[in-house]
C-alpha cells in the first residue's frame, strides 16, 4: 500500500513539483479564523540539499532507490549501535587512536518525514544551485583545520584563524544558529522551530540561538533600507491557506546560500503550508542576483513534535570561544619558548 | 453646608462615575474572540529603574572622564513597593559587594539574557504575540524571549533557563504568570541587586487603558529575602504606526569585553568596513 501511495504521490508531484498542492487536508483554524500552523516543528532530513548529479532531473526516488537508502541508513545505525556497545562494555579503544563515532544518537540526520526526494532543491530543475555570478565570494568553513582567509567570516562553523572572535564562524560566536536561517536548512542537530500566531502577527521561532522572527500580517510601512538585520525584515500574508513570508534588509554579514556570496541584496520568500495534522511543507525561494545567476527554490517538510522549545543559551555558555582564543595564545607563547607543538587533527 | 443625604449622593455619584470610567477603559482594551484582554502589541516601561530599582538620586556614572554627563546615572523614584528590598543579612552584604564596580560585573554587559522581571523594564521595547494557550514575549535586548503557557500547568520547568519558565492563568482580566526555574546569575539592575536560584516571580498584567498595562512582579526567594516584595510600574504601548521590534543582537558588541584579553596583540577589533 505504501509503495502504491509513493508511486501515486511521485506521479502527481512530477506534474507540479510541489507536494503541498496535492493534499485535501484542511488545516484547523485559529480563534481568529486563520489556518493554524502553530506548534513545534522539526525540519531534520537525510535528503541532500543539492541533488546528486546521477539523478539528473529526477525529483523523487524510485522504489529500489528508497530501499537502497533505507538499507544504508540501517547499516549506519547498526555500526553506531555497535560502537556505543563497545563503549558501554568498557572496551575502550587505545586512546591514542581515533575511537570513531559513538555518540551519534543525538544527531538528527535521519529525517522524520517520509521524504522520497532526491534533493531539497527543486528549482533549478536539476536540483542543484545555479552558477555563481562572476566575482561572487566563496567561503568554506567546516569542522577541520582553519582555512586562512579575510574577514568578515560569513559562514557558520570553522574559522580563518584564532586571533580574535571575529575570525570564527557565526554560530561559534553564538550570533546566528547554523541551521536557523532564514531560510531553515536541515542540519546535524536541533532542527526545531515553533510557530505562534495572533490576529495580525506570526512568529517563526527557532530553538537554535532563540531567534524569534516576528512577521506582521498586515500592511506596514517598509523598513528603511538603512536598517539591516542579521535575520532580515519579514512581512507576511496569506495565499489561501499558505502563509507567505517575504524577507529582505539582510545585513550582508551572512552568506547568501551554501558557501556563496553575501545576503545584502537577497530577497527570500518562504511558504508554509499545513498538509497534515503532523506536517507543514516549508518551501523557500532565494533570489540574489548579486550571487547567483538564477533563483533557488527548495522544499523541506517539517514534522510536528510533541515536545516544547527550550532556551538555547549559546552565548551565555560559550566557554568554547574563551578556550579557543586562550589556547591559541598559550600555543604561541610555547612556540616562542621553543616548545615543540605536535601535529593535531 | 451639605446635609448627610447630599454627601451620600455625592459619594454615590463619584463611585458610579469612577466605575463607569473603569469599565470604559476596559472596554477600550483589545480583546480576543473569547473575551480575554489581548496584550498583543509592542510595549515598553518608562522608567530609569534599570539603573537601580530602589529610589535614587542622580549620580556620577562610571566613565566621567571619557563620557561626561552621558555616563551619569539619572535619578528615579524606583519601582520597589515600599522603597527598599528586604534582603536578609547575608544577601545584603552580597548586594553591597556587587555595588562596588557593579558596571564591570553586570551580566548585561556581557549581553546575557536579563531574566524576569528585569527584561520588562529595560530601556528596550518588547513585543507580545498572544495566541489562545501560548503567549510569546519577545524582547529586543539580546533577542531574549519567553513562551508563556496559559492554563497548561502540566508543562513545568525541567531545566533552569535565563528567562525562566512561565505558566499563566487568568484572574478576571489579569494575566497572572508564575516564573520559575530562573538562573541565579541574573541581576535586577545595574547596581547589583540580586537573587538566588530559589526565586519565584509572580507577574500580574492588568489592562489599565487602551494603551496602558499595570504590571507588577512579586519576588519570593527565602534564600535572599526576609519576605516577598513587589516591583510595579506601568507599561506603555508603542502607538507609532511603523513601530516594529528591531534587532539588538549584542553578542558582537560584548566580544571585546569578554574575550579581549585573549585577542592576539595587534589584531583589529571587528570586521573591516565594507
Amino acid at each position: 500500500m505504501k509503495s502504491l501511495k509513493l508511486l501515486i504521490l511521485s506521479a502527481l508531484t512530477a506534474f507540479t513539483g510541489v507536494a503541498a498542492a496535492q493534499t485535501d487536508y484542511e488545516a484547523p483554524r485559529t480563534e481568529w479564523g486563520q489556518p493554524d500552523l502553530q506548534g513545534v516543528w522539526n525540519f531534520s532530513s537525510d535528503v541532500p540539499m543539492q541533488r546528486p548529479e546521477r539523478y539528473g532531473s529526477q525529483e523523487f526516488l524510485t522504489q529500489e532507490e528508497i530501499q537502497e537508502r533505507r538499507d544504508q541508513i540501517m547499516a549506519q545505525r547498526r555500526a553506531a549501535d555497535e560502537a556505543a556497545a563497545r563503549i558501554s562494555a568498557q572496551d575502550i579503544p587505545d586512546q591514542t587512536t581515533n575511537p570513531g563515532g559513538y555518540n551519534d544518537f543525538w544527531f538528527e540526520t535521519a529525517g522524520l518525514g517520509d521524504v522520497v526526494r532526491t534533493s531539497h532543491i527543486v528549482y533549478p530543475e536539476n536540483g542543484r544551485q545555479p552558477a555563481y555570478v562572476e566575482g561572487a565570494q566563496i567561503q568554506f568553513g567546516g569542522l577541520g583545520p582553519d582555512v586562512p582567509g579575510d574577514r568578515p567570516v560569513r559562514y557558520v562553523v570553522g574559522g580563518i584563524a584564532k586571533d580574535g572572535p571575529e575570525d570564527r564562524g557565526l554560530s561559534e560566536r553564538c550570533i546566528v544558529g547554523f541551521n536557523s536561517g532564514p531560510p531553515f536548512v536541515p542540519s546535524l542537530y536541533n532542527n526545531n522551530m515553533q510557530i505562534i500566531q495572533s490576529k495580525d502577527t506570526a512568529v517563526i521561532m527557532t530553538e537554535m540561538i532563540h531567534d524569534a522572527r516576528i512577521v506582521p500580517l498586515v500592511d506596514k510601512p517598509a523598513l528603511s533600507d538603512d536598517i539591516r538585520l542579521w535575520s532580515g525584515d519579514s512581512r507576511g500574508y496569506w495565499d489561501g491557506d499558505t502563509l507567505v513570508v517575504e524577507t529582505k534588509n539582510f545585513n550582508g554579514s551572512r552568506q547568501s546560500f551554501g558557501a556563496a556570496g553575501h545576503n545584502y541584496n537577497a530577497v527570500l520568500e518562504e511558504r508554509f503550508t499545513r498538509v497534515a495534522y503532523d506536517q507543514v511543507d516549508y518551501q523557500f525561494t532565494i533570489n540574489d542576483p548579486s550571487t547567483f545567476t538564477d533563483r533557488i527554490t527548495a522544499i523541506v517538510p517539517m514534522i510536528k513534535m510533541a515536545g516544547q522549545i527550550y532556551e538555547y543559551a549559546c552565548h551565555e555558555g560559550n566557554y568554547g570561544m574563551i578556550n579557543t582564543l586562550r589556547g591559541a595564545r598559550v600555543e604561541e607563547r610555547l612556540v616562542e619558548e621553543g616548545v615543540e607543538i605536535g601535529e593535531r587533527d | 453646608m451639605k446635609t448627610s443625604v447630599q454627601k451620600l449622593l455625592t459619594i454615590m455619584c463619584v463611585v458610579l462615575l469612577t466605575g463607569s470610567a473603569n469599565a470604559q477603559v476596559l472596554d477600550e482594551f483589545p480583546r480576543t474572540p473569547d473575551g480575554k484582554p489581548d496584550f498583543s502589541g509592542i510595549w515598553q516601561a518608562m522608567t530609569n529603574a534599570h539603573y537601580d530599582i530602589e529610589p535614587h538620586a542622580a549620580a556620577y556614572g562610571p566613565y566621567p572622564r571619557e563620557m561626561g554627563a552621558l555616563s551619569a546615572k539619572p535619578a528615579d523614584l524606583g519601582i520597589v513597593e515600599g522603597g527598599r528590598i528586604p534582603y536578609n543579612e547575608q544577601a545584603r552584604r552580597v548586594a553591597d559587594q556587587n555595588r562596588v564596580d557593579a558596571i564591570t560585573k553586570d551580566p548585561l554587559a556581557k549581553c546575557f539574557m536579563p531574566g524576569i522581571p528585569r527584561a520588562n523594564y529595560l530601556p528596550f521595547p518588547f513585543q507580545i504575540v498572544q495566541s489562545s494557550d501560548i503567549i510569546l514575549i519577545a524582547y529586543e535586548f539580546a533577542e531574549s524571549n519567553r513562551i508563556v503557557y496559559v492554563d497548561q500547568p502540566e508543562i513545568v520547568s525541567q531545566v533552569d533557563a535565563w528567562m525562566g519558565h512561565s505558566n499563566a492563568h487568568w484572574e478576571g482580566d489579569t494575566l497572572v504568570v508564575s516564573v520559575t526555574g530562573q538562573m541565579q546569575d541574573t541581576w535586577f539592575d545595574r547596581v547589583g541587586n540580586h537573587h538566588s536560584f530559589q526565586m519565584v516571580v509572580e507577574e500580574r498584567w492588568t489592562p489599565a487603558g487602551p494603551n496602558h498595562v499595570n504590571y507588577s512582579a512579586t519576588i519570593t526567594d527565602p534564600n535572599t529575602f526576609t519576605q516577598p516584595w513587589t516591583v510595579s510600574f506601568p507599561l506603555y504601548r508603542h502607538v507609532r504606526e511603523d513601530m516594529q521590534l528591531l534587532e539588538f543582537k549584542c553578542v558582537e558588541f560584548a566580544e571585546e569585553y569578554m574575550y579581549g584579553e585573549w585577542r592576539k596583540e595587534g589584531t583589529p577589533i571587528g570586521n573591516p568596513p565594507e
